[in-house]
């Protein structure tokens, strides 16, 4: 009976829209069966997290009041008298956190698996602005319960973005709207982090999932060199989107026993006043940035060490989004590929820098 | 031609941007700040033609306690005001001629005479300040320092040993040695040394013992000037120590509902028991401790057992006291252990904080009515605070319970996760056996 | 595998699938549901509180309300005015109380006097007590935040 129904909607609305050519095009979109097949995923379960983050974020808004005087009390409000809303929240707090993780993740393994390989540089690029976008929605978002700790981490963070030669002075005032970390810097940081960074963050991944779409799902090289009856592939429409859906709704119950078994705490109100506690550090998708920091000594040469790091950083940074055009190609003498220990050591590092970042 | 094009535009764009950006910094900058007097007073200046201080700054012979700033000077009272003389002089043996009036260092005996020749003369002060009291000479002769002085004892306390003789402040200056938090030490001068007060008679442990006591520690170490000091119970000028009989007066003025409870249960007393359970006799004078639940019942740390036996009805009601307040301490201690479990468990305590308040004061309210020596008195605030340390304890297991919830809510989510994932996997699996049969 | 063996397998997975998703949907729609439904206490932080009727607080006497999480003093004067003012005292936060006979403030703790514009007139309260706005709206007593305070 509900068959019946759904094909006569279904041709309700092919009368009118001519669905039948997309149907059949997702129907013949092909996605490719090897071992390296599980990385695949990683990119619809980042998309999952960006979902589940709009929703919760939508849901938050409900409640939350930006303001010196509102922020901190409204997420107390939230935590204590709204039901379900330490959930909500919690959720929303975990799932930031997983998101990151799982887009770094995607983001290494395209890099592995050299999937930025021409044709597909703009899905590479474009993924790219799609971290960068994130993480400026965790930094953005992690100000907005106006607590101690995340006053004094923004203050940190928007200090080090001071740091960069020429325009850091004006960059800083632009990110706090004003010379300290104030209420016009927790009104900024709310339009940046429910307005601006989503819509920007949004529209790139319109573009980089049309990339996908357009062009296929990238295969390893030795699968492209095999002929083509010996290349096992599967439909995306329906058996990769319910793998998918598999996937996505284990991540959605580790989500859930992470925000019932580890609840955001409230945390302390924000005070200007008060001296910045121990232990401030940033997000752990900044920890390694912050920590290389640390190391660098206060003077190098002519320039101040911070704006040394500051450069370097900007620099690989953008070496690392150009990737696709200075790729080092393998050489036969040579035991290893050059860009699988490039990507080897910037992963070493990153891992042993957030480590130590959290045990020093 | 494309090249100088290309320059042209970045060179257009850079400065621009650098041109946006210059005012903004510019903001940056600090106005000129206006030179200003923060003190808020002119700074003091000695006058330059007295000689007697021009002359005695040369020599090198200023008393110790001298001060600029000291509130005689500033009122243009100098060195002559008291010590006579005749500041035009330059030459010392002209200004201390006997026809000025000098008196050199007056004897110790004269000196609440000396100051009293204007300090006890309304007309006089009253145009330095309309509202000073004028008594203090008159209260000084009642006190035991006035009694001892006339009789020639020098070692007694006159106005320069509480109030330095060429420093004189206002009580109210915090740097005065008559300000309240430096009162204690200013009369331990005295009071605390064993030497001075050799023969009279009297301990000199006061200080030591009040540093440690609960208005000491309020007064020395938190610095609330809301604590008594020494004059606050022993007066200023007429110092006298109070008589027992009189202590819930003193104790009283602040403490009224402990005064009031005292007073009222003891109409029918003998004049013995009234004297036997003034403030002091449980309390102490100067190692006045914070109030401890012991101290009321029958136990050896209490001190109703000092003075009754076991068959008087006092015991009883000793001891109905003394357990109505540990039953109250114990119902408010394990109610503020629930809390902390539900603080540690990240559940919200705000509510149960408030409760948790309403009771310790009930709590506070009952050791008030301890006064009243009626236990019946005690118990109706007792039993209003373990219904409050209840309700407190209730709201924490509300707390518990609900995040208890959260799990059972996780456990049916999983549930249906969990069902859905198989569901979804088998059909996979079948889609795939499909494909191949 | 026979063909029936084969559709009674294909339902029971459907059911699962069917089940699963009900029941999954459910607890999806039910927090959220529950999550927009406005708190008995609508706003975080308390603008205002409905005291009571005018009957509620006879004239000459003063009461203690909740006001958010602070206690507030409400004093019905002599004069029929209504004031109100934070209840904590400044010295060592106990709870003040109206005495009508001194026709001010007191606290019974140390015996602090506050006279009936807060300000703090004798004893060891440091500051005066913080003044809270009093509305009358249709018999009904509103304490607000005083905006002109800070």
């Amino acid at each position: 009976m509900l068959n019946n129904v759904a094909k006569k909607t279904f041709s309700w609305v092919d009368e009118r829209f001519s669905l039948s050519p997309l149907i059949q095009f997702m129907q013949h979109k092909k996605v490719p069966v090897h071992r390296h097949m599980i990385w695949y995923y990683m990119g619809g379960v980042t998309l999952f997290l960006f979902m589940v983050q709009v929703a919760t974020g939508i849901l938050l808004l409900f409640y939350y009041q930006p303001g010196i005087s509102t922020s901190h009390e409204s997420i107390r409000f939230i935590m204590g008298n709204v039901k379900f809303g330490w959930l909500f929240r919690s959720i929303h707090n975990w799932s930031a956190n997983l998101m990151l993780f799982f887009a770094f993740l995607h983001m290494f393994s395209a890099f592995f698996l050299r999937a930025y390989k021409k044709p597909r540089e703009m899905t590479w690029l474009t993924g790219c602005l799609l971290l960068l976008f994130g993480m400026a929605l965790g930094f953005s978002g992690y100000l907005l319960p106006w607590d101690e700790l995340a006053f004094f981490a923004t203050k940190v963070g928007t200090d080090i973005a001071g740091a960069v030669p020429l325009i850091g002075e004006p960059l800083k005032e632009l990110l706090r709207g004003g010379t300290g970390v104030t209420g016009a810097t927790l009104t900024r940081f709310y339009a940046f982090h429910v307005a601006l960074f989503p819509a920007i963050f949004s529209s790139v991944l319109i573009l980089h999932l049309a990339f996908i779409q357009r062009q296929g799902m990238h295969a390893p090289s030795y699968f492209e060199k095999l002929p083509l009856s010996q290349r096992r592939e599967i439909p995306f429409f329906p058996d990769f989107i319910l793998r998918d859906t598999l996937l996505w709704l284990i991540i959605l119950n580790v989500l859930l026993y992470l925000a019932v078994f580890w609840p955001v705490e409230v945390g302390l109100k924000a005070d200007p006043f008060t001296p910045a506690p121990a232990g401030i550090r940033p997000e752990w998708y900044f920890m390694f940035m912050f920590q290389t920091l640390k190391y660098i000594p206060g003077n190098i040469w002519f320039m101040e060490g911070e704006v040394v790091g500051v450069i370097s950083f900007g620099l690989l940074a953008l070496a690392w989004l150009l990737v696709p055009f200075w790729e080092l190609k393998a050489r036969p003498n040579w035991r290893w590929r050059p860009m699988n220990v490039i990507g080897v050591v910037v992963v070493a590092y990153i891992v042993i820098m957030t480590i130590l970042g959290y045990s020093v | 031609m494309k090249k100088a094009d290309t320059l042209c535009a970045l060179f257009v764009v850079l400065s621009l941007g650098i041109g946006i950006m210059s005012p903004v910094q510019a903001q940056d900058r600090p106005a000129p700040s206006v030179a200003s007097d923060t003190s808020g007073t002119v700074a003091p200046e000695l006058p330059t033609n007295d000689e007697c201080i021009n002359c005695h700054l040369d020599v090198e012979e200023v008393p110790p306690d001298f001060l600029k700033y000291d509130v005689h000077m500033k009122e243009g009272l100098s060195c002559v005001g008291c010590h006579g003389g005749d500041a035009t002089q330059d030459d010392e043996d002209l200004a201390k001629a006997p026809e000025t009036g000098f008196i050199g260092v007056p004897s110790k005996a004269d000196i609440p005479k000396l100051c009293g020749t204007c300090h006890s003369d309304p007309t006089f002060m009253h145009k330095y300040q309309p509202r000073i009291h004028t008594d203090q000479e008159a209260q000084y002769y009642t006190s035991k320092h006035g009694e001892q002085i006339v009789k020639g004892d020098t070692m007694v306390a006159n106005c320069v040993s509480c109030h330095t003789a060429h420093g004189v402040l206002p009580a109210s200056d915090a740097r005065s040695s008559v300000y309240a938090l430096n009162v204690p030490k200013t009369c331990a001068n005295c009071h605390g040394d064993p030497d001075h007060m050799k023969g009279y008679g009297l301990k000199t442990t006061q200080y030591d013992q009040f540093a440690k006591s609960v208005h000491g520690v309020d007064l020395l170490e938190n610095e609330d000037t809301g604590a008594p000091a020494c004059n606050d119970c022993h007066g200023n000028h007429g110092a006298l120590p109070p008589e027992v009989s009189d202590i819930q007066y003193i104790c009283g003025t602040c403490h009224v509902n402990n005064m009031d409870l005292l007073t009222a249960g003891k109409k029918d007393w003998s004049e013995d028991e009234v004297d036997a359970h003034t403030c002091t006799e449980c309390h102490g004078e100067h190692d006045i401790a914070a109030p401890n639940d012991d101290r009321v019942g029958v136990n050896d740390a209490a001190v109703c057992m000092d003075c009754h036996d076991e068959d008087e009805d006092a015991f009883f009601v000793a001891q109905a006291i003394h357990n109505d307040l540990t039953g109250l301490v114990a119902a408010y201690d394990s109610a503020q252990v629930k809390q902390q479990e539900v603080v540690r468990i990240g559940m919200d305590d705000v509510d149960i904080d408030y409760v948790l308040k309403d009771a310790h004061q009930k709590l506070i309210e009952a050791r008030t009515q301890v006064h009243s020596f009626d236990s019946l008195k005690v118990e109706k605030k007792t039993l209003a605070g373990l219904k409050l340390a209840r309700e407190a304890y209730v709201l924490s297991i509300d707390q518990i319970d609900e995040h208890g919830k959260r799990r059972e809510g996780f456990g049916v989510a999983t549930l249906f996760i969990t069902l859905l994932t198989i569901g979804l996997f088998l059909k996979l699996r079948d889609m795939a056996r499909q494909k191949n049969s | 595998m026979g063909d029936s063996k084969k559709s009674t397998r294909r339902s029971f997975i459907n059911a699962l699938i069917g089940g699963g998703l009900i029941g999954w949907m459910g607890t999806l729609f039910y927090p959220v549901l529950t999550f927009l439904k406005p708190p008995k206490e609508a706003e975080a932080t308390v603008n205002s509180v409905k005291a009571g009727a005018i009957a509620d607080f006879p004239v000459g006497s003063g009461q203690i309300i909740k006001y958010g999480r602070t206690p507030v003093l409400l004093v019905h004067s002599e004069d029929g005015s209504f004031k109100a003012f934070s209840a904590t005292c400044t010295h060592l936060d106990c709870i003040v109380q109206y005495k009508p006979e001194l026709k001010h403030i007191w606290c019974a703790c140390h015996n602090g006097q506050y006279d009936m514009q807060g300000r703090n007139i004798s004893g060891p309260p440091p500051r005066p007590l913080t003044p809270y706005k009093v509305n009358i709206v249709d018999d009904q007593v509103i304490v607000s935040k005083d905006q002109a305070v800070a």
